[in-house]
């Protein structure tokens, strides 16, 4: 084993220094708007230079490169010691995207991926509704021709979609052949969400998120979208969505972000004069077995991945695992915090207008660490899924039918 | 950068594993628990004529983490013999100036002198009847080798862990070669590989265990079902499965971090060791009660796992301790 990249990937790193110091050097005094646009133009030359936008072909403005784990390992480590940003985040880069390259027409790789990249679009993830989560291919929201052929008109509702108060687009799925069995009947649509037909309504979390931060509930009443937004087969949508929740799947799980977060963890334990406490650093230790195996998994299957090999069950564990070390942090944290949790922190829910904030700012991960149980697949059904397709278990009958 | 196994790596394990499919099967393992001996001569030489006596000398373009890959094998296995005491007796020996330690080289590293670990201040060795040497010390002593013979008394003490016997020893003028000094830094990473090659024997045994207990999930029916289809025992398993997998990459990390120098190879070891070994404990709870009634029994043998994952636990300081000195050493 060898944790080094190697030399080649070391010349390409002094590259990659040697652009970001002339690149990347913003004014101090650049604020707002003008920020906005030194960003964007940053964006546009590390994207020339082939380290944004790798995966995107380079006729939709992006820098069609290779694959090549250990390059992109490197761009993320230098824009990250330098602070510069990365690319455009959120669902639109991360499903969006990725579902139109590998299914998407022309026309909607024209239309969408450029201003999805820019910032321009942004995308809400339509798959749940009241009576369809784990279940997602029981939804019922309803699509159906119209008259002439060339729209969808779209009836029902979705919810809890994260970013949903700014998202201008929304990719759903939509139940189009009602008399087909379940997985057979929905398709796969994009569509603009400012229209008289839809109404968003923001819904408040448990973090205290709210307005323009929060997920959100969205009611279609004759929403239409044209059918050359439909993207793959009608009736095939659920197929389709397979891919996007891969990706998905696939960018949850983040060893650096746990394991800064852990380095919190410890620092809280110092700064609340705990530190010292037999049981408090057996507590610590234990945990950061689990961090550091998650983290060396994570090399693991960069490493698989690097050498174009199957990584095997390990691969289907790690969001559990990641919630669960969460939610032993948490526990942890709110020993360490004590009567802080007395006290709500200023911006709870980590966004808006913030005050200073002392150790009460752990109710933010205390409270977070939920939403991945949920998000994304809750855990049960992470298990069902580590039993039946990782450990080859019999089906449960319920889920039988599930594909 | 490369952190999976190569080709060769995997097939090195499965060559073992194959040689021990052949000799310690569950039958030999009752017969072994049923007798006297702490040693079984078959399964050694068969470990032994692999050539694993020479992966931790220093030409052997082996380290630790192939070490390692072999001690998850025997643990999965639940294989008798001190080969942890054998592999770092080979590393000690190769490595030290004393010409007279070194006239041991070429029986360790075939095999037919047979080394036990005794390090750290515990009286109990395993396989202490079958050794010809000891390899003895505490981390902040000296660390020699000891004849077995005069000054060697050998009390055997009924074991707990019926796969690796142990004695109850002591070495009161025993002939001794010491082979590093005290505070030479070869015996704290003695040391610290012991406790690699230990998580790397427990991360085999709950691996076993778990494979065992799919395995079982699959074919035992109740209420017409195999009992793995109800939600309740199969998280049961998902979750044994979500304890061992991502833990082996840690195995992997500290026997990479001996070998490689790095400087936290010391602390990575004492993590490794605390963390398989609760694991090793929790799956084979976790075993025993997935199997019902047969799992409790002798002769299914889910216990001889139960009994090793308890030595492990306890064998040269607990999950506990091993916490408590990574918490030092990070400066917590
Ligand atoms: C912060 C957050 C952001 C989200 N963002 C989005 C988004 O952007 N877009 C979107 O479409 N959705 C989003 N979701 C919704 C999320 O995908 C669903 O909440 C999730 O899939 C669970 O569905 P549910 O809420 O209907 O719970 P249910 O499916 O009703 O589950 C309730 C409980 O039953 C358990 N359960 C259900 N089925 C089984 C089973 N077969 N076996 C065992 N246990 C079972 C679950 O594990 C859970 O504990 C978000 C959720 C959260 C919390």
């Amino acid at each position: 084993m060898d944790l080094s990249y190697g030399a080649e990937a070391e010349e390409f790193r002094k590259e990659v220094r040697a652009f970001l110091k002339e690149a990347w050097t913003p004014a101090a005094e650049l604020r707002g708007a003008d920020l906005k646009v030194f960003i964007k133009d940053f964006r546009l030359k590390a994207t020339d230079k082939g380290y944004l936008y790798r995966a995107i072909p380079k006729q939709y403005g992006g820098s069609e490169q290779p694959v090549d784990v250990i390059k992109a390992q490197v761009i993320r480590e230098e824009f990250g010691k330098m602070r510069a940003p990365m690319e455009m985040g959120g669902n639109g880069m991360n499903m969006t995207v990725p579902t139109l390259l590998e299914k998407g027409t022309e026309e909607q790789k024209e239309l969408f991926i450029r201003k999805t990249m820019s910032g321009e679009y942004i995308w809400g993830q339509g798959y749940s509704e009241p009576g369809s989560g784990s279940d997602l291919a029981s939804v019922r929201t309803k699509g159906e021709l119209s008259a002439d052929g060339t729209k969808w008109i779209i009836n029902g509702q979705k919810i809890w979609t994260s970013q949903g108060m700014q998202s201008t687009h929304m990719f759903m799925l939509v139940r189009t052949e009602p008399d087909a069995p379940k997985h057979d009947g929905i398709t796969y649509l994009l569509i603009d969400l400012n229209q008289p037909g839809i109404t968003r309504r923001p819904i408040k979390q448990m973090t205290g998120e709210e307005g323009d931060h929060t997920f959100c509930e969205f009611f279609f009443d004759n929403a239409e979208t044209p059918v050359s937004w439909q993207v793959g087969e009608r009736g095939q949508g659920w197929y389709v969505s397979r891919t996007t929740l891969k990706h998905e799947r696939a960018s949850i799980g983040s060893a650096d972000g746990l394991g800064n977060q852990f380095k919190k963890l410890v620092e809280l334990a110092k700064e609340t004069g705990r530190i010292g406490e037999p049981i408090i650093r057996d507590r610590l230790a234990q945990i950061e077995g689990f961090v550091l195996s998650h983290r060396y998994t994570s090399f693991r299957l960069f490493s698989c991945s690097a050498a174009g090999e199957d990584p095997g069950n390990v691969q289907l564990m790690m969001k559990l695992y990641l919630t669960e070390i969460g939610h032993e942090m948490a526990l942890l944290a709110q020993e360490l915090i004590g009567e802080y949790a007395f006290i709500e922190p200023e911006g709870a829910g980590g966004r808006g207008p913030r005050g200073p904030r002392g150790p009460e700012k752990w109710m933010d991960q205390i409270m977070g660490s939920l939403g991945n149980s949920i998000a994304g697949g809750a855990s049960n059904i992470q298990r069902n899924i580590i039993g039946e397709r990782g450990l080859g278990l019999p089906r449960d009958l319920a889920m039988s039918g599930e594909k | 950068m490369r952190f999976h196994l190569s080709e060769e790596q995997v097939a090195i394990q499965d060559a073992i594993r194959g040689t021990l499919a052949d000799c310690w099967q569950l039958e030999q393992q009752h017969k072994f628990a049923d007798g006297e001996a702490d040693f079984d001569q078959t399964s050694w030489d068969a470990l032994m004529a692999l050539g694993l006596g020479s992966i931790l000398l220093p030409d052997s373009g082996m380290g630790l983490l192939d070490a390692a890959l072999v001690c998850e094998v025997v643990g999965e296995a639940a294989a008798p013999g001190p080969l942890i005491g054998q592999l770092l007796s080979v590393a000690a020996v190769a490595h030290t100036s004393h010409e007279a330690a070194k006239a041991y080289l070429a029986g360790l590293e075939a095999g037919t002198t047979v080394a036990a670990l005794a390090l750290g201040e515990s009286p109990y060795v395993q396989c202490a009847k079958a050794a010809q040497l000891f390899l003895a010390g505490g981390r902040d002593g000296a660390l020699s080798l000891i004849e077995a013979g005069e000054g060697v008394t050998i009390e055997a003490v009924k074991s707990t862990d019926r796969s690796r016997p142990i004695s109850r020893v002591s070495f009161e003028g025993a002939k001794s070669h010491e082979l590093f000094a005290a505070g030479d830094p070869m015996v704290s990473k003695i040391h610290d590989a012991a406790l690699v090659l230990i998580a790397a024997d427990s991360l085999g045994g709950a691996q076993k265990c778990t494979d065992m207990t799919v395995a079982y999930a699959k074919e035992r029916e109740q209420f017409g079902q195999p009992i793995g289809r109800f939600q309740g025992l199969k998280h049961q398993l998902a979750h044994m499965a979500l304890d061992v997998e991502p833990a082996r990459a840690q195995v992997w990390y500290a026997a990479y971090a001996h070998d490689a120098n790095l400087p936290d190879a010391e602390r990575a070891a004492a993590m490794a060791k605390a963390h398989l070994c609760d694991v090793y404990v929790r799956t084979t709870r976790a075993a025993v009660a997935a199997h019902g009634g047969i799992g409790y029994t002798w002769e299914y043998g889910l216990n001889y796992w139960f009994r090793r994952a308890a030595f492990n636990r306890a064998w040269l300081g607990s999950p506990l301790q091993h916490r408590a000195r990574a918490a030092d050493l990070a400066g917590w």
